[in-house]
């Protein structure tokens, strides 16, 4: 390629993104005879060459256990398993001893709540203290989370009597910094929240949120699953304390998920599992852990999956995170006009002018998601129904789904115009127009 | 793509999912059973009432809300349901069950399933067989209490 010149503050351009998508195999699918739209990239985003490639060279040139053995190529494969760590924790702006690897973002968020739930037993000695929970302290999330940032702290306020308290939403589903400080108090310990919200679109005040948080000596844990695949994220400059995303929202493989502490509070937590890879000395009655982040690691880890989980990052890096969220500010836009200006149509979330993610949930009137999805993938358009896995939201709403459009860096204008079309033609086919 | 689709969404089940055979209460059931499809949160509460003294079925109801595919399967269970004994019920079931496994390679038989044949073309979308399936389900379970 020739050398261009690059405004990295403007959108990425449709020319780019036709030369983007050569990059996705999968995008090349076909679907019930028609060309896929994929629009379900919130769910999973799909993976390019260069991160199918990466995996698949180092399972065959260099696959072997990590941090044990003293041969060749386990001497690489812990080199490559490292090196893909710092460069992942470089992406989110943290230091290599601040990234853990999980299996997915479920689980980062359940090693947070599992660790407090272990101090509050009395794990992790005076250091984890801080972490303790008991009767009166409260745990505070929002009503749009993601179940995966819901229940595992309805598991900590069930194991600890600490209270779980929700900030509100509104109609729309969103809600106001002057939301969160009605709920947050001095006996808030834990303020969970969804960076993006994955229903919604919704960009939360996260610096906000952090400040009150802090000013009540509460710790703040992110959802990040929906922003860092799609914005610049400096998590240390939020202030956020615990953050959690997954690798296969990002371009990158299934089974790799990431959990981000601030590294004073990663030395204190206690482990949630255990077991091999993350102790140092073993009696038949005791055990010494490795500092952060091997405490946190039980077990033979994702290799190929956090080698190819680089690579992701590295690709997002080439393309420019800023011109991504641009691309998709845009895309959302087109979609969201055209979505609210289908008759019986109603759009979730934030309204136009608004800042928000590149998705759109909606509701149709007098036919149910499922039908939606199945008529739109007939026409090869895959969406997401259903409830998101965000019930508490759509019962807040009113409703039992909703039809959700998610696009990515890859996602054509014509692919958003396929949906639009085929949306004013829905109701009128199920008799509901 | 409108071939798959026509062959999924049969005329016979459009207008179903619009009439709603059967939607609402009983003044007084017999037998009543709460179903809920966890992946799509769909849910339907069946109601069975039997004539007097009998194991005839008078009327079969339900309410609850799901996709066109689960409210018009409802709505062909109610129609089909009146009148039957609870013995007739069960084979019904089992032929709509074995319909919606088969993946269309056995005809059904009309006179057995009446509109329900119109569901063979679910059977393809292995997504949705739960859908269709959620009323009969409730009903088979509302028998199990009655026998
Ligand atoms: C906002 C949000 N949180 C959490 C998750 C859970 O991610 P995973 O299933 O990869 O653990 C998702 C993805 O579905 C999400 O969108």
């Amino acid at each position: 390629m020739s050398a261009t010149i690059v405004d990295v503050s403007q959108p990425i351009t449709d020319h780019e993104v036709n030369a983007i998508r050569r990059d996705f195999p999968a995008l090349l699918e076909s679907v019930n005879g028609e060309p896929l739209a994929y629009l379900d990239s919130a769910a999973t985003a799909q993976r390019p060459h260069a991160v199918l490639d990466a995996e698949r060279h180092f399972l065959e040139h260099h696959n072997a256990a990590v941090h044990r053995g003293a041969h060749t190529l386990a001497g690489l494969a812990t080199e490559a398993y490292e090196d893909a760590r710092s460069t992942v924790a470089a992406f989110v702006g943290a230091g290599p001893d601040e990234v853990v690897w999980t299996a997915n973002a479920t689980d980062a968020l359940n090693l947070v709540a599992y660790g407090f739930a272990n101090a509050s037993h009395g794990r992790g000695g005076a250091a984890a203290r801080r972490f303790a929970l008991a009767p009166g302290d409260e745990i505070v999330v929002t009503e749009a989370e993601h179940h995966a940032n819901l229940v595992p702290w309805q598991e900590l306020a069930a194991v600890t009597g600490a209270t779980l308290r929700f900030i509100p939403v509104n109609d729309s589903g969103v809600y106001s910094v002057g939301d969160a400080a009605a709920v947050l108090s001095s006996r808030t310990r834990i303020v969970a929240l969804a960076h993006v919200s994955n229903v919604t679109g919704f960009v939360a005040p996260v610096a906000e949120i952090v400040a009150l948080a802090h000013a009540r000596g509460a710790l703040v844990v992110l959802d990040a699953c929906q922003s860092a695949p799609h914005r610049a994220l400096d998590l240390p400059g939020l202030g956020v304390d615990f953050a959690a995303f997954s690798g296969h929202k990002m371009l990158g493989p299934t089974g790799i998920g990431v959990l981000y502490g601030r590294a004073e509070l990663l030395d204190a937590l206690p482990p949630f599992r255990t077991g091999g890879s993350m102790i140092s000395t073993v009696t038949m009655t005791d055990a010494d852990y490795l500092p952060a982040p091997q405490r946190f690691e039980a077990g033979t880890p994702p290799v190929s999956q956090a080698i190819a989980l680089a690579e992701a990052v590295r690709y997002l890096q080439r393309i420019g995170l800023d011109r991504i969220e641009r691309r998709e500010e845009l895309l959302a836009e087109r979609m969201l006009v055209g979505l609210a200006g289908i008759p019986g149509i109603r759009t979730i979330g934030p309204g136009l002018g608004v800042p928000r993610a590149g998705l759109v949930s909606f509701d149709v009137d007098g036919v149910h998601g499922h039908d939606v999805g199945q008529y739109l993938d007939a026409r090869g358009i895959a969406v997401r129904v259903g409830h998101h896995c965000a019930q508490p939201l759509h019962r807040r709403l009113g409703l039992i789904s909703s039809t959700r459009a998610s696009a990515y860096m890859y996602t054509t204008t014509d692919e958003v115009d396929r949906l639009l079309g085929s949306a004013h033609e829905v109701r009128r086919y199920f008799g509901a127009a | 793509m409108s071939d798959s689709l026509a062959n999924l969404y049969q005329q016979v089940i459009l207008d179903h999912a619009r009439q709603r055979i059967g939607y609402g209460q009983l003044d007084h059931a017999d037998a009543e059973r709460f179903e809920r499809n966890p992946t799509c949160g769909d849910e339907v509460m069946v109601r069975l009432a039997l004539e007097q003294g009998t194991d005839r079925i008078a009327s079969l109801a339900w309410q609850g809300a799901g996709c066109s595919i689960s409210t018009a399967s409802a709505s062909v269970l109610a129609q089909l349901a009146e009148g039957l004994t609870l013995t007739e019920l069960q084979s019904k079931i089992d032929a709509f069950r074995a319909m919606l496994r088969e993946r269309g390679d056995v005809e059904p038989d009309e006179d057995v399933l009446g509109d329900a044949v119109a569901f063979q073309g679910v059977s393809k979308y292995v997504m949705r067989v739960k859908c269709a399936m959620l009323p009969w389900v409730a009903a088979e379970a509302c028998r199990g209490s009655l026998t």
